[in-house]
């Protein structure tokens, strides 16, 4: 399956660039996720638990940063096995562009095959349940950065689907640097969704 | 949905040398009600399920999502940790305890005189995947759940590879089984290459049509079970099994894959739901469950659920074909070239191997005099599940092809579709009919089936019905199918000379009990069909017995001699035919034996009406009076047995050839694209009737397949081999709200070649259909070529490019 979308995010592109997540943080965040480890500089592991449809396991998320340009784009690479339950595996890629100041637009395109019984039963699911969890997502990251209006708006599209539906996300930007790993923390938390289920 | 049943038709071209039987209310020709329904409706059917067997343990299977992969490690320590599970067992274990592979029991010559190429194919994966759903282990546990858990806990490391999906480009991609290049099983061919291609070139006009035809999922209501058990004491191994031939089914599992001997190994199909063709081979579940109840010295039971059966029952269909037809400039048809590629699928499964050639290339010449036909036929490996017979088993895709083509040509000729046809037909003074196919059909009578189906929709009146529909801003087609097929399977020295692997006879026996009633007991067997009914009608008539003292007795190895089981439409006109010829030596025994009773000379006893009459006497003995002698031998014959009890192997010298007309009128909905059948008529020649009512119903439900595969179901895998199409949210079965009320007539012409001068009802209404029904498709969008499932989104596709409607 293929996704993609897009976030205007109130910073500028180098403070996105430089944030750096906390894997306590996203592993707050990402709805079902049990642990959330950095390995190294390019490799991040983690556990979600995940229900699409009839399908409910414990996943394995392997992710690596790839192609690293900074400031304006990467590539991840995911494996996520849930044992019976199906496997995905995948890539994104993402563009981070300065639109005005203080203003960055990031954009990211998933490409990514699911196996098992999440694509027996449960392929058709996938784009309502990842924009479940993205709201989730959103929702939890809203009460963890303190922040309980949104004012920007994110819009997930699909190719698979030929009614895009608008996902009211916060990606809030605090002033200054404290800001920048909350940032950060938005997008590779989407990341770990999208590789989770998008995949 | 209501039933519209048009009067039948008794002209008889031949005789059967039976009469048709006025007389007994239930005998040949009565539209008796099923028996078996009353258990089946009120819940007292007994299926494999319902079987329990003191101290019985579950099976869960750990399934590959990999269509191709290798295995590196199995781990099964957290399984065997898991609570209340008692065993896990693997490839490895089956493969120590010599449990060999699945065979293929169709051995198809390729061109070039060479066997085609078989792979192993073991039960559960040793070291590598080749189809997602693929068995890798058994996990068996005191309840389902627990083996669920321990399912879930085997790990299993897949080193995965590229999976080869797309049945275009298989032959030109890496090898799935190591040594079988191109992924080709086997290259076949039929018929004269060089007179086609010359006929061809020669041809006034040529029609060429590129076809799909769509991998099917079958889905009988009851998916496959299994319940194994291992008696210690004497060592015999009874499997209960949903399956189509349980003899077939004992000799594959002790012949080739070393389950145990014959004599300690008892399958028992008891009640099945529905089978279609998907239980009639020997999967690995079934084999594994056997296996392991030795293993584990506990009964072990199985039940697929319906994921399981859309991922690892065999499938259906899948070709991509090529077809010309030359015609000369009267209009007959000089010349069929057909090239078809074959999808296999990962294994060769039973009869995979004899599908898209046997039973598809040799029905190519149809219900047609076309002189010159040559098939090539490619059989290809991929990574999806294994594919075979289904309903109809390569004569509905023969069908499709020739039904396709001939009507595109009419179109590209503006002739008239069922005069082109009926120009064509081999006619009534042509028969015996040898076809450049190697089939030699017996009797017909074509266009007396098209006539009376041409009549039952109202042909003549299609042009005011269509401008009525595009008043509306509808479309509506017409599309005709005249198909035949060749059921009764099969002469067994014709098919073993072919390459099938065991004989294609059957049993039968008809043991009258001492006090009169009769058990009968067949090699058929009934998942569906009625024969409790029809035989018993059968047996009847023939011993002049009442209906409800005959007892049909089947799917029991232990109780039934020997059979082959029930599929290709065969059942009555094979296994029938058997309970024919052992009645006939119940009589000329019985017959002995009154006139032993009544004092005189043997040929001058008749026997009619259950009573046996000594000519130019007033004496008589009833059957039941002989049977009773039979068994208490006061007075008897010195030089006869005891005993009235007569068995039979009928082996048939022909295929039958049940033949008809299929018309489905159609209705497309201009803003949506959705298809509706408004009309459906189906008139078939299937011989000699028994019952009328199980053979509509037959032909209801074929009807009902067909039309789901022309405009519902397909199967479909992605790109990786993952199936796509694994539910029923997926995978679109019809629903009575999809299908109008058919009409269903029949003409009658006897088989000549067996006793009951039956051809054989099964498949018919899943041969005709579907290419009746997108023949009316593709009338109606005024287009070549609408590839099935004809549905809403891919028409309204063709509906928005479409250009204004051709003047007709």
């Amino acid at each position: 399956m293929d996704q993609q979308g897009e976030y205007r995010i109130p910073a500028t592109q180098a403070a996105v660039w430089q944030a750096l997540n906390d894997p306590a943080v996203l592993a707050r965040c990402i709805p079902g996720c049990q642990s959330m480890e950095k390995t190294d500089d390019t490799h991040f592991s983690a556990k979600v638990k995940a229900k699409v449809g009839p399908v409910s396991a414990t996943f394995d998320v392997l992710l690596e940063l790839a192609d690293v340009d900074p400031p304006t784009g990467y590539r991840i690479d995911g494996q996520v096995k849930g044992g019976p339950a199906g496997f995905g595996k995948g890539g994104a890629k993402v563009r981070i562009e300065a639109v005005s100041e203080g203003q960055t637009l990031l954009t990211y395109q998933v490409e990514a095959s699911i196996g098992g019984k999440l694509a027996q039963v449960g392929s058709r699911l996938i784009d309502a349940a990842t924009r479940k969890i993205a709201d989730e997502f959103f929702t939890a990251f809203r009460a963890e950065v303190g922040q309980s209006e949104a004012d920007s708006v994110a819009d997930v599209s699909s190719q698979d689907d030929s009614e895009p539906e608008k996902t009211a996300v916060a990606a809030e930007a605090a002033p200054a640097n404290n800001d920048q790993w909350k940032v950060w923390a938005v997008v590779f938390g989407l990341f770990v969704v999208a590789m989770v289920l998008a995949i | 949905m209501s039933t519209s049943v048009a009067s039948s038709e008794s002209a008889s071209t031949s005789s059967s040398g039976l009469k048709p039987s006025g007389l007994n209310p239930s005998g040949i020709g009565a539209s008796v009600l099923r028996r078996e329904d009353a258990r089946f409706i009120t819940g007292n059917g007994r299926y494999t399920d319902d079987i329990r067997v003191e101290g019985q343990v579950y099976a869960v299977f750990v399934r590959s999502p990999y269509a191709h992969a290798k295995v590196t490690r199995v781990d099964i320590g957290d399984a065997l940790a898991t609570p209340r599970v008692i065993a896990v067992l693997t490839g490895a274990d089956m493969q120590a305890d010599g449990i060999g592979g699945l065979p293929c029991g169709w051995m198809v010559k390729q061109k070039d005189g060479t066997d085609m190429r078989s792979p192993n194919h073991p039960p559960l994966v040793v070291d590598k995947v080749n189809y997602a759903g693929e068995p890798v282990a058994i996990v068996i546990a005191e309840t389902v759940e627990a083996a669920r858990q321990g399912a879930d806990a085997v790990a299993v490391d897949y080193d995965e590879l590229q999976a080869i999906i797309d049945l275009g480009t298989a032959t030109d991609s890496s090898e799935i089984h190591p040594g079988i290049s191109n992924n080709l099983a086997y290259e076949w061919e039929l018929g004269d290459r060089a007179a086609t291609d010359a006929a061809l070139a020669s041809a006034a006009h040529v029609t060429r049509l590129d076809l799909t035809n769509n991998r099917l999922i079958p889905n009988a209501i009851e998916p496959r079970a299994a319940l194994g058990v291992f008696d210690a004491t004497t060592g015999e191994h009874t499997l209960y099994t949903t399956s189509q031939n349980p003899h077939l089914e004992r000799l594959v599992l002790s012949a080739f894959v070393n389950i145990a001997p014959e004599h300690k190994l008892r399958v028992i199909a008891p009640d099945v739901g529905g089978g279609f063709g998907s239980k009639i081979f020997i999967y690995s579940e079934e084999t594994a469950v056997i296996w392991a109840a030795r293993r584990v010295r506990r009964p072990v039971k199985w039940t697929a659920d319906r994921s399981e059966s859309f991922l690892a029952d065999a499938h259906g269909r899948d070709h991509l074909t090529h077809a010309e037809l030359g015609i000369d400039a009267s209009g007959n048809f000089v010349a069929l070239k057909v090239h078809t590629v074959a999808n296999l699928g990962a294994y060769l499964s039973t009869f995979g191997s004899s599908v898209p050639t046997y039973l598809y290339g040799t029905l190519l010449a149809g219900q047609y005099r076309t002189p010159n036909i040559h098939v090539e036929v490619q059989g290809v490996f991929t990574n999806t599940a294994p594919v075979d017979a289904y309903r109809g088993a390569g004569r509905p895709e023969a069908t499709y092809v020739v039904e396709r083509i001939v009507e595109n040509a009419a179109r590209e000729l503006q002739q008239d579709p069922a005069e082109l046809r009926r120009r064509n037909m081999i006619q009534p003074d042509q028969f015996p009919y040898q076809t450049p196919v190697a089939l030699v059909y017996d009797v017909g009578d074509y266009e007396k089936s098209l006539d009376k189906a041409l009549g039952l929709i109202d042909y003549d009146g299609f042009s005011a019905r269509r401008k009525i529909s595009e008043a509306k801003g509808h479309h509506r087609g017409i599309g005709l199918a005249c198909y035949i097929e060749a059921c009764g399977l099969a002469p067994s020295k014709l098919a073993i000379a072919l390459g099938a692997g065991v004989g294609l006879y059957e049993s039968g026996e008809v043991r009258m009990n001492p006090t009169g009633s009769v058990t009968v007991f067949t090699g058929s067997h009934s998942h569906g069909q009625g024969h409790e009914t029809t035989f018993a009608q059968v047996v009847s008539d023939k011993l002049g017995v009442p209906f409800d003292a005959v007892e049909v007795v089947h799917g029991d190895t232990g109780r039934v001699e020997f059979g082959l089981g029930t599929y290709g439409s065969r059942s009555l006109a094979v296994g029938g035919s058997a309970l024919i010829r052992a009645s006939e030596k119940i009589i000329n025994k019985g017959r002995k034996i009154a006139a032993h009773l009544m004092e005189g000379a043997e040929e001058a006893v008749d026997f009619s009406g259950g009573r046996f009459s000594l000519r130019d006497s007033n004496r008589s003995l009833s059957i039941q009076e002989v049977a009773f002698a039979a068994y208490v031998p006061g007075n008897y014959p010195d030089d006869l047995e005891p005993g009235l009890s007569e068995k039979a192997f009928y082996d048939p010298q022909n295929f039958t050839y049940p033949a008809g007309t299929h018309i489905a009128e159609v209705e497309i909905d201009g803003e949506t694209g959705v298809v509706s059948v408004v009309n459906f008529v189906a008139v078939d020649d299937f011989g000699r009737i028994i019952n009328p009512l199980i053979v509509h119903g037959q032909v209801h439900g074929g009807v009902a397949q067909g039309i789901g595969q022309a405009l519902l179901e397909i199967g479909l895998y992605d790109s990786n081999g993952q199936l796509l199409t694994g539910s029923m949210m997926d995978y679109c079965l019809p629903r009575a709200d999809d299908l109008p009320d058919f009409v269903v007539g029949t003409t009658v012409t006897h088989c000549t070649h067996n006793p009951l001068g039956v051809k054989g009802c099964g498949e018919a209404g899943a041969i005709g259909s579907p290419a009746a029904v997108m023949n009316a498709v593709t009338d109606a969008l005024g287009v070549d070529e609408v590839s099935m499932p004809a549905t809403p989104e891919k028409v309204w596709r063709i509906l928005q490019g479409r250009s204004p409607r051709r003047m007709a």
